[in-house]
């Protein structure tokens, strides 16, 4: 009767899973193994036994393990800093380093090729085009998933260890070689996996930044596609969601092992002030704030020239299209289109996330729904991993052909934006529902409220903030979202960073205006956007948004 | 107690108007105190009365707002904790889980790059010491509340610390384990011959520990001075509850009570009397009436109910029938369970 209740709420997240991220994406594995409807594992040994393929995926991992090492190494200080020490303006800053985390990747890519082209401010760097320009943008996107998931581990850290070692007579450097890290490695663990996940699953930075001679397994996907050379496009796919799936496994197992309640002391910590041992997390934590403010200020600065002249022109130009313009509308519609799709996005990812959650934190009794719930758990996860662009693409092949025939459906885009946002959002809720003591609920029910009347008394009080908060990540998650979009969206009706990648993709000036410096002015207003987002929903005070 | 202006530096440790504030708001107040070498002394105090606060400030782990803290007549101003070479040792241990028992005490000799033999010798020393021999290899969340106290206290006394901090050490027990392993604590502690300071909230374990007792209340250093003489003569009536004193009597009132013993007399502020010292005589001392008659552990009480002391628990004398419910009775107090204040 549970189990029956427990799978009729869960009855419309995994049918929608199932039909718009599960059936596409198995569309594209099965199109890697099976050649002209035979099984034929001899096309995907041919695919991998290419010299390029192998190179792809040796720079995809060697890419993402460097990007991964370097924000761990620069969000550990930062985390510190920002979540145990007591320095004016920490909030802001906090609020601020989560801003390049949800910035679309075209956005940021654009920012980075402002920045490090010939004539830009670091052009003598001569990076342009180069792998370090990639790994450079990886990392100031994901610095701030660092600092937000151990930073939450951080700041409930019961001091007393450490302060017990330091009275035994360790230094500060002993102290948190032999106290504290030990303490959060599961939190810096779990950073590090999906950093991992982020990073070798990068997309619009890699496409934007890495131009012909930099590709890893996602760029590739995309460029196969557009190539038409399926069977590769999709026997990539496939290794891919397998190499996530391994990694997702592997972060449960992790997980799993991870801290029981009594191997780390939880308490709430009031930031201290920061003395001298605290100088240099102090220093690279500023730098790090630098660096991230770097980029963004250069794509304000290129949007704001044309052929080296200060002028206004790519943003008057935002509101009209050329004739010869790659784009079909003005930027203005497509922003316009953005925010009405992340809006149609918002409510079906909180939807769906919502019974998702509901569902995870109810109790399970007995094995039978242990093992249904954990399965479930690893299932809405999986949009988390597996590449954006395999999953358009893959719907491209299944729902938008008969039966289905969507390709024309309003709802599709912001549909599969929300399938994309799901993990974050459920991720948002599940803590919180988590933390509520079941007996509050057997206490509700107990004085005769219904279910219903339950969820309203006892977990909407509590749950209505991160609700909010997850809103407003699905939103800003979706109005970047470029992956999936950028095969979706109908050319009469593209979003923003859709516009933003074509306009990047197509230089040249026209007039007044250049089409990298529109490109720039529209990244300038996605930017901004995003940001104005994120910083309302910073003002919630949601701790577990770091909960990935 | 005041400082000691004019004379030397003093050996141990030594507070003078020590002050600790929490963003402006005082936790500890122009604190002074004296703590010679070898000698433990508890602070005692109520939960928030500053005793913890004044431990931190010690170690090192609050900076003072006023005042000094000193050892062996060096000012600690700006050194750091871990190189004051005191160890501290909280309530609930704060074993490191990642490490096993025998690490864990390990744990300050490996910061003293002791090498390997010595440092497995002198594990098993302080294990034995503490009465946990064996115990090196068992990781701690397998151990008792207690055990883990006790290899806290091993790893605090491993590197022979100038001075040892126990933060409430043993309030987490339960009160049987408490008691005993309070003795344990001073039999250890005298063994090491080590200095130490002690917080709690609990009478019983301050004075089974300590040769000396500061009172803490509302954030300041109400009295300090021998356990014995602070027990003996408590500064004020609050002081005296402090103590365990259950009944403080008005100086008249406290005269009529002692006059059947005899003896004891009570200081200007009254006199304190504990929970046990009242008796039931005939004739003399203060009029009552029986409001109860009781069991307790150690034989029959009258609860009598006294004008102007309220509820006291009395003990008969002989073997007589008890006095029933509402019958008038006379009690006295053992001048051997008082102390007079003030």
């Amino acid at each position: 009767m549970r189990a029956l209740r427990l799978l009729a709420l869960a009855a419309l997240p995994l049918s929608v899973v199932g039909v718009f991220f599960a059936l596409p994406v198995g569309a594209m594995v099965a199109r890697g193994l099976f050649a002209d409807g035979s099984f034929d594992p001899g096309a995907l040994l041919d695919v991998l036994g290419r010299e390029r393929t192998g190179r792809i995926l040796g720079f995809t991992l060697w890419s993402a393990a460097f990007g991964t090492v370097l924000s761990v190494v620069l969000g550990l200080p930062a985390a510190h800093v920002l979540h145990r020490l007591d320095l004016p303006g920490v909030r802001v800053a906090r609020g601020l380093l989560l801003v390049p985390f949800v910035l679309p990747t075209v956005v940021v890519g654009a920012a980075f090729r402002a920045l490090l082209a010939d004539g830009g401010p670091l052009g003598f760097l001569g990076w342009e085009g180069s792998a370090a320009a990639i790994v450079a943008a990886l990392v100031f996107f994901n610095v701030s998933v660092v600092v937000r998931v151990v930073g939450a581990s951080w700041a409930t850290l019961d001091p007393r260890p450490a302060e017990a070692a330091a009275a035994l007579g360790a230094s500060p450097a002993r102290v948190l070689a032999t106290v504290t890290l030990p303490a959060l490695r599961p939190a810096i663990v779990s950073a590090a996996a999906v950093v991992f996940l982020f990073c070798s699953t990068a997309f619009g930075v890699v496409l934007t930044l890495g131009g012909q001679r930099h590709a890893t397994v996602e760029t590739e996907i995309y460029l196969l596609t557009r190539a038409f050379d399926l069977p590769a496009a999709a026997c990539l796919s496939l290794v891919q969601v397998l190499g996530v799936v391994a990694l997702l496994v592997v972060l449960g197992r992790l997980r799993a092992d991870g801290p029981d309640g009594t191997a780390v002391g939880r308490r709430p910590v009031v930031p201290r002030r920061p003395r001298r041992p605290d100088v240099p997390a102090v220093v690279v934590t500023a730098l790090v704030g630098v660096a991230s403010a770097v980029p963004v200020l250069a794509l304000v600065a290129t949007s704001l020239r044309v052929r080296g002249e200060w002028t206004l022109a790519n943003y008057r130009a935002l509101t009209g299209v050329d004739e010869d313009s790659p784009v079909l509308v003005p930027v203005t519609q497509a922003l316009r289109n953005s925010l009405q799709t992340a809006a149609d996005a918002t409510w079906m990812a909180l939807l769906l996330g919502g019974l998702v959650a509901v569902v995870l934190t109810r109790r399970p009794r007995g094995r039978g729904e242990r093992v249904v719930r954990s399965v479930l758990d690893g299932f809405f996860m999986l949009p988390l991993g597996v590449s954006a662009v395999v999953l358009g693409f893959g719907l491209l092949v299944t729902v938008a052909r008969p039966p289905f025939a969507l390709r024309d459906e309003p709802l599709l885009v912001p549909l599969v934006q929300a399938l994309v946002a799901l993990p974050l959002v459920v991720r948002t809720l599940v803590p919180v529902l988590a933390g509520i003591d079941d007996r509050q609920r057997q206490a509700a029910a107990s004085l005769g409220a219904s279910p219903a009347r339950t969820l309203l008394v006892v977990d909407l009080p509590v749950a209505w903030r991160p609700v909010l908060a997850a809103g407003g990540f699905a939103f800003a998650a979706s109005l970047g979202e470029f992956g999936a979009t950028s095969f979706l969206a109908r050319p009469d009706h593209p979003t923003l960073p859709v516009v933003v990648a074509r306009l990047l993709g197509t230089p040249g000036v026209t007039g007044e205006q250049s089409n990298p410096g529109t490109a720039m002015a529209g990244a300038v207003v996605l930017a901004a956007t995003v940001t104005v987002v994120v910083l309302a929903v910073e003002r919630l005070r949601v701790p577990s948004t770091g909960a990935l | 107690m005041s400082p000691h202006p004019g004379t030397g530096p003093r050996t141990g440790l030594e507070l003078v108007g020590a002050g600790v504030e929490y963003d402006g708001a005082p936790a500890l107040r122009d604190a002074s105190l004296h703590l010679p070498r070898g000698e433990v002394l508890a602070v005692l105090g109520p939960s928030g009365s500053g005793k913890s606060t004044l431990l931190r400030a010690v170690a090192g782990l609050e900076d003072l707002a006023s005042g000094s803290v000193a050892f062996d007549g060096e000012d600690l101003a700006g050194v750091p904790v871990h190189r004051r070479s005191f160890a501290l040792m909280f309530q609930d241990g704060q074993l490191f889980a990642h490490l096993s028992v025998g690490r864990n005490v390990a744990y300050p000799l490996r910061l003293r790059r002791t090498p390997r033999p010595a440092v497995r010798a002198r594990v098993a020393e302080l294990l034995e010491l503490v009465g946990l021999a064996g115990y090196a290899d068992r990781p701690p969340a397998t151990l008792s509340g207690g055990e883990r106290q006790r290899v806290a206290l091993a790893r605090a006394l491993a590197c022979e610390p100038r001075l040892l901090l126990l933060d409430e050490p043993l309030s987490a027990l339960d009160r049987g384990l408490r008691e005993r392993l309070a003795g344990d604590l001073r039999r250890i502690l005298v063994a090491a011959g080590t200095t130490a300071l002690l917080v709690t909230h609990d009478v019983d374990e301050a004075l089974a520990t300590a040769d000396r007792l500061a009172l803490v209340r509302g954030g300041r250093v109400v009295q300090e001075g021998p356990a014995a003489a602070v027990d003996a003569a408590p500064v004020d009536a609050d002081a005296a509850r402090q103590l365990g004193y259950a009944h403080v009597l008005a100086p008249d009132v406290a005269a009529r009570a002692l006059a059947p013993a005899g003896a004891g007399a009570s200081g200007r502020g009254g006199l304190a009397v504990r929970r046990t010292g009242w008796e039931v005589v005939v004739p003399g001392g203060l009029a009552g009436t029986v409001t109860e008659q009781r069991r307790t552990g150690a034989g029959p009480r009258l609860v009598v109910a006294v004008p102007g002391v309220g509820e006291v628990e009395a003990r008969l004398p002989g073997t007589g029938p008890a006095p029933a419910a509402g019958a008038p009775v006379r009690v006295a107090v053992d001048p051997a369970s008082t102390a007079p204040i003030g």
